[in-house]
């Protein structure tokens, strides 16, 4: 079945960089049709901020999964709709050996409904990672060519920061930052002693007004979805308001098994799958920019054979699915007596943290592994929520007025830090089409195969270090296990922090990308990507900024070379 | 309208629908109206759905003894901790199974040390054979599945009580409110600083 009229562009996925295609294209005035594989979003009934748990009988805790030591097949019930870690009918394989954990969206705005706001430019160091220290590959494009395209998303979207000046964590265009909470200025004291910078966080959170968004009213749930879309997610920010310019045609609960190239070679249709009525139908298009998410627009590439391109689409190089990485990370969480005892106070702020810790060391020529991470703190008096209250009852056993005691006097008395770090691509991890597998609608899956090299586990080991050091300076307990297998044990599980990114890489030799610098497919001049696919590097700073930058270029590229006639 | 014996079944369809990621919104409204719906048709008495009467009795009385009432706050049974474990238990035989495996492990250990059930037997006999499941030092061959039924039944009772109005009141939580600005107070922050030893 074929639609009547052609689109001029055909957008595949509806997060970060969907959301910033479609809205950069369709106020440009160039007709977009906007495929989404899960449903539409009505944030007014779907979000549950500021429901308490006691509201629901089960309270949160969706069933007793989670006491038998279950992986939740969801990312966490007060949770904004945003996907899944296991989809029924929808499967995928990993390599014997290999344990690698795949979080797929399924809905309007995909991972921008949950994701952490955390906002963090690229430094001009990690576009040229190999000429740094020999190792991975180049970007083909560099900071300054980035800049730009980061002011316009920062202004569209509202960030809060402070300018630093580090080089490590470039400035942007920033709202005003909150005010820190208690245990992230004890932080900040003990960073100052070690050396280590404790800064402002970058946010995707609006402290003044913005395009008609409020300011946060600082209830701490960003991940619940934001009524009043004070934070960002691409359905509010991006795709509501382009469907008013009349140039939007959003198609939810399409599955795209297919992109179908005419004789030239080039992308002529989008066939994909409606959900709903299960039949198979086709999008014709001038254009198509995939923006599935790295490994969902690895797998439609790949998927994509035909005589003239038997690897799959834009795949002569043989890259498709090579390079996956993940971001590294690692956590640790201490007791601090010099909380024990303060008044309370309403410390839910910002979703997230109100202060971070930068890279510090990336000139450092004489550590032990490549790269860096940044560290994410946690703490303060949260909601209190089933689990929150399961590290105090393991370090205090027993029952009864004890118990109570214990809890009521540690609440709020913790602080967490989370490390993020650079992982290097290796030739262990990546994703390729399981010849024997397919999925319910018949479209062949995605096997994984996965590996953390030397790199990754010494930098979990330097992890560990630094946050013990950071929480005895504080004067602090390190909590839970110490010895030196749980450095190794503690590193996170491929996948599962959800910065999956590398899998159709940009780069300037075609044989060797995918990708040219504006994420046009060298093989196909009519196929863009713009998600996390093209990036060839994972560097300490999450993707989410940058996606929406690269996204921004790519748009403007492609008006501009479709005004030409070249597209 | 619902029999437990629908609700048990609905649950047990909406678990397994948990785990293969297709439980849908509606289905789970359905479960929340039925629980509110079967506490309201036995007047307030709350029937349990994975326990017998005997069994129920004693997961009350254990809950309360992990959290009693105190001078800050009230117990285990006025949060509502029996009920939430009674919740998960229905929709999983699995864990159905360790919760009435631990309390007939307590009756049997009673009835060899003291000739009665546990609930019968005197609160420094209950305490005695608690204290030997509710410390992981104490974790043996003969131990294992009695202490790992008493720290999920820990587990539980702490989320329940915590996540209840009693408990959030307990702690002293106090956000979840929007405000125009965020403030720490001086008071708190100098409190802090004076302590640190940074």
């Amino acid at each position: 079945m074929r639609s009547s009229s052609p689109a001029d562009v055909v957008v595949i996925g509806s997060g970060a960089g969907g959301g910033t295609v479609t809205h950069v294209l369709a106020n440009l005035g160039i007709k977009v049709t906007l495929l989404e594989a899960g449903p539409g979003l009505n944030p007014a009934k779907d979000f549950k901020e500021h429901m308490w748990p006691h509201q629901v009988d089960h309270r949160g805790a969706e069933s007793a999964d989670y006491y038998l030591g279950r992986l939740s097949p969801k990312f966490g019930w007060f949770n904004a709709p945003n996907g899944f870690w296991e989809i029924e009918g929808e499967p995928y394989t990993t390599a014997p050996g290999t344990n690698f954990r795949w979080f797929r969206s399924r809905i309007l705005g995909g991972r921008t409904n949950h994701y952490g706001r955390i906002t963090l430019r690229f430094s001009d160091y990690d576009f040229k990672p190999y000429s740094t220290d020999g190792l991975g590959d180049d970007w083909p494009i560099t900071y300054e060519d980035v800049v730009p395209y980061y002011e316009k998303a920062e202004r569209f979207i509202g960030v809060l920061g402070t300018k630093e000046g580090l080089r490590t964590a470039p400035d942007g265009i920033f709202q005003p930052a909150p005010p820190p909470r208690v245990h992230e200025v004890l932080v900040q004291r003990a960073g100052r002693k070690l050396g280590i910078p404790v800064i402002p966080s970058r946010m995707a959170i609006l402290t003044k007004p913005l395009n008609g968004r409020p300011a946060c009213h600082y209830c701490g749930q960003c991940g619940r979805g934001c009524i009043t879309a004070s934070n960002y997610s691409s359905s509010q920010v991006q795709i509501f308001p382009a469907m008013k310019t009349g140039n939007v045609n959003l198609i939810n609960n399409a599955m795209v098994r297919e992109l179908i190239t005419g004789p030239d070679g080039k992308v002529t249709a989008v066939s994909y799958i409606d959900k709903v009525t299960k039949q198979e139908k086709q999008v014709r298009c001038r254009a198509v920019v995939v923006a599935a998410s790295a490994c969902e627009s690895a797998r439609l590439l790949l998927n994509s054979k035909s005589p003239r391109h038997p690897n799959g689409l834009a795949n002569s190089s043989g890259v498709v699915g090579r390079y996956l990485t993940d971001t590294v990370g690692y956590g640790l969480s201490g007791y601090i007596p010099a909380l024990a005892g303060m008044r309370k106070y309403d410390s839910d702020g910002i979703g997230g943290m109100h202060l971070y810790i930068p890279w510090w060391e990336f000139d450092k020529k004489n550590k032990d592994f490549p790269r860096g991470y940044h560290v994410e703190i946690g703490g303060g008096f949260g909601m209190p929520q089933v689990g929150s209250f399961g590290g105090v009852v393991r370090r205090h056993e027993g029952y009864g007025r004890a118990l109570k005691k214990h809890i009521r006097e540690e609440y709020g008395c913790f602080v967490g830090l989370s490390g993020r770090g650079e992982m290097i691509p290796n030739e262990h991890s990546f994703c390729e089409i399981d010849p024997n597998v397919v999925d319910r609608f018949g479209i062949p899956v995605l096997r994984f195969h996965w590996r953390w090299s030397e790199h990754e586990l010494k930098q979990a080991s330097h992890m560990h270090k630094t946050f013990t050091s950071i929480i005895e300076t504080m004067g602090g307990t390190v909590i839970g296990l110490r010895n030196p297998e749980r450095e190794g044990q503690g590193i996170s599980t491929g996948g599962s922090i959800i910065h999956e990114l590398g899998t159709v890489r940009m780069g300037k030799d075609p044989k060797k990308s995918a990708l040219n610098g504006y994420n046009q497919a060298h093989d196909v001049k009519n196929l863009f990507v713009a998600d996390a696919a093209p990036f060839v590097s994972n560097p300490d700073k999450n993707p989410t900024l940058t996606i929406c930058a690269l996204a921004w270029r790519t748009s403007e590229y492609l008006a501009e070379e479709m005004r030409k006639g070249n597209v | 309208m619902s029999s437990n014996y629908t609700r048990r079944d609905l649950l047990r369809n909406a678990a397994l629908g948990a785990v293969l990621g297709g439980i849908s919104d509606d289905l789970m409204a359905e479960v929340h109206l039925m629980a509110e719906f079967d506490q309201a048709a036995s007047g307030g008495v709350y029937q349990p759905k994975a326990f017998a009467t005997g069994e129920w009795a004693t997961l009350r009385h254990l809950c309360d003894l992990i959290l009693p009432a105190d001078e800050v706050s009230r117990g285990a049974i006025e949060a509502g901790c029996p009920q939430y474990i009674d919740l998960l238990a229905s929709g999983s035989s699995e864990l159905a199974m360790i919760l009435a495996g631990g309390i007939q492990w307590l009756d049997s250990m009673a009835r060899g040390a003291h000739g009665k059930p546990f609930m019968s037997a005197s609160p420094e006999q209950q305490t005695a054979l608690l204290d030997r499941i509710a410390y992981r030092r104490n974790d043996s061959p003969d131990l294992a599945a009695a202490i790992r039924f008493f720290e999920l039944l820990r587990r539980m009772t702490v989320d329940a009580f915590y996540t209840s109005k009693i408990g959030i009141a307990d702690v002293g939580y106090m956000g979840n409110k929007g405000m125009t600005k965020f403030e720490v107070p001086v008071e708190s922050l100098q409190y802090a600083i004076q302590r640190s030893p940074v």
